[in-house]
């Protein structure tokens, strides 16, 4: 990134642009499709999916539950019935799988917002603000676990921005707005990338349960990095990439291994250089279009 | 009270006016305006045939409020839930407010569009169509169809216009639909019509029985005194038979639920039990009483090619021949108690109690009926079976025993029965049939003989018939909902009515089915935007004046048939040899002849009421409502009447009183019909005397128990069974038009068994198809609540016409009262 | 260079201990925030009833996850879930009668949809449902109380004669009329809210309250005697005797039987 410059243009040049925001608009496509699957039955009388993100259920049959919400529920000692449990074991699994904070980049609907707010705050030229640990979202996580088991009430859904606003738009509205305006406007101007980055406890919880998942970005060709800070710039969580693509000298893997990476494949699309990839965990392959491929797995290996 | 200057002097003036006419004012009508600036009127509430009194509060043309007249007799300021929104009934957002002709490239076409047009647009129309179908083929092809909710005049002034104006007995009202049972009942065991009892029978009786009557819901303000009494009378039992368990059976010590059909089979059992028991009061019997059988197998009053029709031997007969006691305790020896409770699937030890209550010589019995007997393809049987009963015990026309048949609509009695609105009918009891009727209405209406044709018009439904065959080509229909009400509409109510040969006029306030249905629709001025007078079913007639001005360009039916009257020459509608027996009539209008004939237009516009509206009379120069009465009374009151027993009280006197009981002889009502002391008919020494009868005796006549038109079988395998509810009168034209009512009860819904409705796979609340071999209408189950159907049977109300219940009733008729068969016919229910 | 780094690495320490310190104080007064708010929540509106099957308030509010299932299954437009401002714990299905009653159902789709159990699957039967408990809350308006013929609640109850039962007495005032007066038996009311919905009133006179707020209690100190002879079928205490009362012996006029009944 050359200084007054955005980030992304060396590779809208390299790559074109659509190349250049492929995994970006791929992303808010499927945003788009989950929202648009529980909005046909409210608006077309198409119900593939009734309920929403809390807990759902897919033709009739399929059950899917937050289990987030669920494991708020078990400890104010409710115990749920098997939809609610089977649902929730359906999703972890998969987020296990597809790394638990895709939940944030690909489903959550406060993400549309976040990023918009950090795109704006940057074309602001806004700086400064709060700064908070990126590890107090678990602090919060471990609140919100511990007011639902003082009240014995589900007390973090009475000011979730999530499924508030993901209710919103299935169930309607109401003040649900002015909760989403409120994050847009503490990102914006109170804290750069505050809420999704530091303080949501969904994503605190989405990132646990994806520390060991298998679908992961991997900074194969590390090698060709030219150091043009583009993928700092649009990361959500850039203290994610340094180790894997920054770590061949210390023998790290390539692989990002972070809880906290979002899966988000914004890094991809804006490297000139075709750096990043998604990969399985324990691909630890490097390669190089220059040829200028240190083969790490090699010489872990040895 | 505050009194202003100016309403000081309106009072007064009003009052001075009334003393140089002779007449007291009645206080109501001395009142200035409240404090509110509310004036309030006497008036009688617009629903069912109780005839509630009710004040009527008037500010700036509007009804405002209203309230129970704390001193009428019959409701002591009690209203049901229909009377008490009784103020909103007339401002509907719908009302119509002018003439809608059916039009396309702006002139009437049968397939056109609602137009609005002029008053003189619309009379011209429909005037053309009357004329070229009474040139065609004559006075049979024009046709009226009226109601119980016309005012007194209204219904004399329409009957008037068709059997003397047109030369049609082709009128009718929808009283058909309702007390046409009662009426042959009446006329053939009393030869006088209307019950000889009054309410008052409520407190006197020491047993109730109920007929096919939900009096719970349907009279609710006459079940209150009935419940009253049951209370706090000892020894007070109340008897509920009905097809299925409605809200009666709360209250009831003896709840009957009957197979449909078999109360024919209940009341012979009934009288069986009583001679078996040598109960039968003998000196009444042998005094007051003859013994006939009627005809039987007489059909089902359907299409003469119908096979049932065909297959009977005596098909619309009601022949009586007398018979002795011996024999008619022969006829009804074949109903035990066996017997009857197998057909009637009645336990045995309820039709024990309930004969035992009727044998009782201690016990003054009360019944009461209303459509469950009159509705019925043997409604004028099932009616004398139960005179037949209280006859047999001398349980009648005293205070507390006393068959009584209630009435559905405000005026069923005081206009459709009284006025002769029927088309066999002529004014107080007189009918078209007879010669000396016919005479004595031409005289007495200063026509020439042979104006009123001698043969019967088409009733109710064969006037739906006849427009669909093309015989009935101009139709009138004014103050009901008949698409919605009558039966069988897929088959034979629409195709008449969009029949391309027929023009259909339709009067109402608002754009019912069937306003929707006709070709003109007529925008009407109703309730108190009118000066009327109904009858109730205690003979009770009210008067009420006009208390505000109908919207926009809408017009009373009276104004509207004395308008549509001078449209039409003497010389275009009388043959010659009737004319020339009138020289005078030459070149007149039926306006002149009806109603500015030197009786009607009698009484000038001095004798209204100051500070009241009376829109017709204004218009027409002569105090209308008065001058038809006066003449009305020409047939009841005068010397030389063809028929006693219908006496009215002077036109003022209805004004100053809250309603008066006919006969109203000396300035007195009458009570008890029938029996010294009360009735004035009666001589001293005569005890009771049914002077309806040439010799003084009523009849008893045995009928058989005969089965239904149409019952359950293999494929329509459910009883249906049609009914009201309390929250909606009738087709709900007014009452749906009443926010809070509409939302107590939304949409109709068929009351099903809910073993039914689980061998059927459905869920309450489920949307199903009630089907009959005549049409299919979608609606909801229920099985909960206030209606509890036996399992066959399902119930479904008329109100909703969104969802038309009478596409799939059958047009099967009582053949001598040509009353519809409501209350039963096959059917099956399907999942939607 | 050691203590350099040492100095550092202390510094760091001191600096995480302080953030997180921040962190837990920040976190602490927003859960303080969060679960004062909860109690709050748990304090239901009087005119918001849950669907059938919900637990007492506090219990429901921690056993639903505001899926809306039961929303969606409502085959009637009753049920509803809260939005942010509404009184009701935000995203918990609710509905108010005077709005659209519960019509219910025989399958109870609502219970059957709930994932969690928030609605109990026990209640198999909607007779057992307890939403909410009718109350005529008004008799100076209620037009039966006034002699009039409504009874529009009673005869829309589905659990009509149970329910809402009508006591009749005389009217007073005629002296020929009954009254009717609606009744409700809390040992039948659902709390449907179909007796609220239809009231006629421009403001209803009965109306359903949640359970806790419409019932009272009677003291488990004192028993309805003649209830409990009705249940036992027999005195409590048995064997206990009277002896005859002195009479006048005079004949005739029933004079022996005070009240006059042979």
């Amino acid at each position: 990134m050359k200084p007054g410059q955005r980030p992304g243009q060396e590779a809208i040049a390299a790559k074109g642009r659509f190349a250049a925001f492929k995994w970006l608009i791929l992303r808010r496509a499927v945003q788009a499709a989950v929202l648009g699957l529980f909005l046909l039955g409210p608006l077309a009388g198409l119900w593939l999916v009734k309920g929403n993100l809390a807990s759902s259920l897919t033709l009739d049959i399929l059950p899917l539950t937050d289990p987030y919400v669920l494991v708020q529920t078990l400890v104010t000692g409710h115990l749920p019935e098997t939809a609610a449990v089977l649902g929730a074991v359906i999703v972890a699994l998969f987020y296990v799988l597809v790394g638990g904070r895709a939940y944030c980049a690909w489903v959550c609907p406060v993400n549309p917002v976040t990023d918009a707010a950090h795109w704006l705050r940057d074309r602001l030229g806004l700086k400064g603000g709060m700064q908070f640990r990126r590890g107090t979202r678990y602090w919060v996580l471990a609140m919100t676990l511990v007011v639902a088991a003082l009240t014995g009430t589900v007390a973090w859904e009475l000011a979730n921005p999530v499924s508030m606003v993901f209710r919103g738009l299935v169930f309607g509205m109401g003040f649900a707005w002015a909760v989403l305006a409120a994050v847009f406007l503490f990102d914006l101007f109170v804290s750069r990338r505050g809420w999704c980055g530091h303080l949501c406890p969904v994503g605190a919880f989405y990132g646990l349960l994806g520390a060991v998942s298998l679908l992961r970005v991997s900074a194969r060709r590390r090698a060709d990095c030219n150091d043009c800070m583009d993928c700092y710039a649009v990361c959500p969580e850039p203290q994610v990439i340094n180790p894997a693509l920054k770590g061949a000298d210390q023998g790290a893997s390539p692989v990002i291994l972070s809880a906290q990476c979002t899966n988000c494949g914004r890094c991809i699309d804006v490297c000139s250089k075709d750096v990043f990839t998604f990969a399985a965990r324990p691909d630890r392959r490097e390669d190089s279009k220059t040829g200028a491929a240190r083969d790490s797995s090699l010489r872990d290996a040895a | 009270m505050k009194v202003s200057r100016r309403d000081f002097i309106k009072t007064n003036a009003a009052a001075a006016a009334a003393a140089a006419a002779g007449v007291s004012l009645p206080a109501s009508s001395m009142a200035a305006a409240g404090d509110d600036g509310i004036r309030w009127d006497k008036g009688v509430c617009r629903f069912c045939g109780t005839g509630c009194g009710v004040l009527v509060g008037v500010k700036d043309d509007r009804v405002v409020a209203t309230q129970g007249d704390p001193d009428a007799p019959v409701n002591k300021g009690l209203n049901c839930i229909k009377g008490y929104f009784l103020s909103k009934i007339m401002y509907g957002q719908d009302r119509l407010t002018r003439p809608l002709l059916r039009k396309k490239d702006g002139k009437f076409a049968k397939d056109g569009e609602f137009t609005p047009v002029s008053w003189d647009e619309a009379f011209d129309v429909m005037a053309a169509k009357w004329k070229e179908a009474l040139q065609k083929k004559g006075p049979t092809s024009v046709g009226m169809f009226g109601s119980g909710q016309w005012t007194i005049w209204e219904g004399y002034a329409a009957a008037k216009f068709m059997k003397a104006g047109l030369r049609s007995n082709n009128i009718d009202p929808n009283a058909r639909h309702c007390m046409a049972s009662a009426v042959g009942a009446f006329m053939r065991a009393f030869g006088i019509d209307e019950p000889m009892g009054c309410y008052d029978d409520l407190e006197h009786a020491d047993g109730f029985v109920l007929w096919g009557a939900n009096m719970a819901e349907m009279h609710p303000i006459l079940w209150s005194r009935l419940t009253n009494t049951r209370l706090t009378k000892p020894g007070c039992e109340v008897h509920v038979l009905s097809t299925f368990e409605n809200r009666n059976f709360e209250l009831a010590d003896n709840g009957m639920v009957f197979e449909p059909q078999t109360d024919l089979a209940i009341l012979n059992f009934i009288a069986n039990y009583i001679i078996q028991n040598k109960a039968y009061n003998k000196d009444f019997v042998d005094k007051a009483v003859n013994f006939t059988k009627t005809a039987t197998d007489i059909g089902y009053g359907l299409r003469p090619e119908h096979p049932l029709e065909k297959k009977a031997a005596n098909a619309g007969k009601g022949k009586l021949t007398k018979i002795t006691f011996d024999e008619y305790a022969q006829s009804v020896a074949k109903y035990t108690l066996e017997y009857t409770s197998k057909l009637s699937k009645v336990p045995e030890d309820k039709l024990l109690a309930l004969a035992k209550l009727y044998a009782d010589p201690n016990k003054k019995v009360a019944s009461y009926w209303t459509m469950g007997f009159n509705q019925h393809t043997r409604g004028v049987w099932v009616n004398g079976l139960l005179y037949n009963v209280h006859l047999l015990m001398g349980k009648i026309a005293e205070p507390g025993n006393s068959p009584f048949s209630l009435t559905g609509q405000p005026s069923a009695c005081g206009t459709a029965r009284e006025v002769g609105t029927f088309a066999h009918r002529l004014p107080a009891d007189l009918v078209v049939m007879n010669e000396k009727h016919r005479d004595f209405a031409e005289k007495t209406w200063k026509l020439p003989k042979g104006t009123i044709p001698p043969k019967p018009g088409f009733h109710a439904v064969l006037q739906n018939r006849m427009l669909k065959d093309g015989k009935l080509n101009a139709y009138w229909v004014q103050c009901n909902n008949n698409m919605q009400a009558a039966p069988n509409m897929n088959e034979e109510g629409y195709p008449g009515y969009r029949n391309p040969e027929n023009f259909i006029t339709v009067s109402d306030p608002y754009p019912t089915v069937t306003a929707l249905a006709a070709d003109l629709i007529l925008p009407t001025a109703m309730w108190m935007e009118k000066e009327g007078a109904y009858g109730n079913a205690e003979r009770r007639t009210q008067f009420w004046r006009q208390q505000v001005d109908a919207p926009g360009e809408a017009q009373s039916d009276i104004w509207q048939v004395m308008e549509f009257a001078k449209r039409f020459k003497v010389e275009e509608v009388w043959p010659a040899e009737l004319v020339d027996q009138m020289p005078a009539y030459k070149g007149k209008t039926l306006f002149d002849v009806l109603f500015a004939n030197g009786q009607v237009d009698k009484f000038g516009l001095d004798d209204l009421q100051k500070g009241f509206n009376n829109t017709e009379s204004k218009h027409f120069g002569f105090y209308v409502q008065k001058g038809i009465f006066e003449e009305y009374r020409l047939f009841n009151s005068a010397a030389g009447i063809p028929k006693k027993g219908h006496e009215m009280a002077r036109f003022e006197q209805y004004h100053q009183a809250r309603g008066l009981r006919w006969p109203v002889i000396d300035d007195k009502e009458t009570l008890w019909r029938f029996r010294e002391g009360y009735d004035p008919h009666v001589k001293a020494g005569e005890g009771v005397k049914f002077y309806g009868k040439p010799d003084g005796r009523a009849n008893i006549i045995f009928a058989p128990y005969e089965p239904a038109a149409e019952s359950p079988d293999g494929d329509y395998n459910l009883w249906l069974c049609t009914g009201r509810v309390l929250e909606h009168w009738h087709s709900g034209s007014m009452t749906r038009r009443v926010p809070e009512l509409y939302r107590a009860f939304p949409d109709a819904k068929v009351y099903m068994h809910p073993d039914d409705a689980r061998d059927r796979g459905f869920k309450r609340g489920q949307v199903v198809k009630v089907m009959t071999r005549r049409g299919e209408v979608t609606t909801r189950v229920e099985t909960r609540g206030r209606n509890k159907p036996p399992q066959g049977l399902v119930f479904m109300p008329w109100f909703d016409a969104g969802q038309l219940v009478n596409k799939l009733t059958l047009d099967a008729t009582d053949p001598l009262s040509k009353e519809t068969d409501f209350k039963k016919c096959a059917c099956k229910v399907v999942a939607a | 260079m050691t203590t350099e780094r040492a100095k550092k690495t202390a510094r760091s320490r001191r600096q995480f201990l302080a953030d997180t310190a921040k962190a837990a104080c920040g976190v602490g007064v927003f859960g303080l925030v969060l679960g004062l708010a909860a109690r709050q929540a748990q304090s239901l509106p009087p005119v918001a009833l849950r669907p059938p099957g919900a637990g007492a308030e506090a219990d429901f509010l921690g056993a639903c996850i505001r899926c809306g299932l039961c929303v969606r299954d409502c085959p009637y437009p009753t049920l509803r879930l809260s939005n942010l401002g509404e009184d009701v714990a935000v995203g918990t299905p609710y509905f108010v009668a005077r709005e659209y009653p519960c019509e219910m159902c025989d399958d109870i789709p609502c219970v059957a949809a709930c994932p969690t159990g928030a609605l109990d699957p026990k209640l198999t039967n909607i007779d057992n449902a307890r939403m909410g408990l009718a109350v005529l809350v008004d008799e100076e308006t209620c037009l039966n109380f006034l002699g009039l013929r409504c009874d529009v609640c009673y005869r829309v109850c589905p659990v009509i004669d149970k329910a809402i039962t009508l006591e009749r007495s005389g009217n007073q005032r005629t002296h020929k009329h009954a009254m009717f007066i609606p009744t409700v038996h809390s040992e039948h009311c659902t709390g449907c809210g179909k007796c609220e919905r239809s009231c006629v009133l421009d403001k209803a006179a009965i109306r359903v309250f949640p359970v806790a707020l419409a019932k009272g209690q009677l003291g488990a100190h004192y028993r309805l005697g003649w209830k409990e002879k009705e249940r036992e079928g027999h005195e409590l205490v048995p064997g206990i005797i009277d002896l005859p009362d002195r009479l006048p012996q005079m004949p005739g006029a029933g004079l022996g039987n005070p009240g006059g009944k042979p």
